[in-house]
């Protein structure tokens, strides 16, 4: 995953390596390019693919390895789309997230209040 | 004539330099016919590039041939012209490209490109810094100390 720049949250494939510091990196929606490993975060999503493959080749081992759907369901791919969300929302969303919370505790509240009559 | 600049106005006046080193032949007797950028055939395949350098240092003039693992001639120039100031404090315009090639992996001559020849390359991004995504998100103090390991 890119971790920094403006293709931050991109899924990328290592397709191989450089030098020390520069991978060459491919997906499915850009044209193979260097990427410094500085930017780029090790998932632990694996596809089976050979040293230099050819772009129709990664897209179809993508494909079968399910990988964007895996990540989506994965901690990590589902808080990446949490902050996505967050950070798009207009002012009408965050008032009703404001109204959700304040249901959310208020229903807390209201259980705790119960329990603590009851242990009275 | 092949080189490196910048910018066109730079090419052509580095032109002029090199021709006259070969012939005698002046800006002023002389008309560019043409200039072309050229452009990297595969910028998506890596490959090692050996360029051979004449440089001058505060003692003299010297030869060198070095290689670089690069997608793209210019890449491996830019690479060049740093580590040349870096390593010998020799300033662009103190260096002379002498000619540049694409290596076979089998006939490189440096350690340093050679170690990268290894289809199964496996290494560990020791001392692992974790940046903010953005500078917006950089803070001068931080709660706990980062984890670096690996």
């Amino acid at each position: 995953m890119v971790n920094y720049g403006p293709s931050y949250g991109k899924l990328v494939v290592i397709v191989d390596v450089i030098d020390q510091n520069r991978a060459l990196v491919d997906s499915p929606d850009m044209v193979r390019g260097a990427m410094n490993f500085k930017r780029l975060s090790l998932t632990d999503l694996k596809i089976d693919i050979p040293r230099m493959p050819k772009k129709k080749q990664l897209s179809e081992a993508i494909e079968s390895a399910d990988i964007y759907k895996k990540w989506a369901n994965s901690s990590w791919g589902r808080k990446l789309i949490v902050q996505k969300k967050r950070a798009s929302l207009n002012d009408f969303d965050r008032f009703k997230v404001m109204v959700a919370r304040v249901k959310r505790g208020s229903l807390i509240k209201r259980e705790l209040a119960k329990l603590r009559k009851e242990k009275a | 004539m092949k080189l490196w600049a910048t910018n066109e106005v730079r090419a052509k006046s580095k032109f002029w330099y090199f021709l006259r080193k070969l012939k005698k032949v002046k800006k002023s007797h002389g008309q560019i016919l043409a200039i072309n950028e050229i452009f990297e055939k595969k910028p998506t395949t890596i490959k090692n590039y050996g360029i051979w350098v004449r440089y001058q240092s505060r003692t003299g003039y010297h030869n060198m041939y070095k290689e670089y693992r690069d997608t793209t001639l210019n890449g491996a120039v830019e690479q060049m012209y740093d580590e040349m100031a870096s390593r010998h404090r020799v300033r662009a315009p103190c260096i002379q490209i002498i000619k540049t090639a694409t290596v076979h992996s089998k006939l490189c001559k440096r350690e340093n490109t050679k170690q990268f020849h290894d289809s199964t390359i496996k290494f560990p991004l020791t001392h692992h810094k974790i940046r903010p995504p953005t500078r917006k998100l950089k803070t001068t103090y931080k709660a706990s100390r980062p984890n670096t390991f690996v």
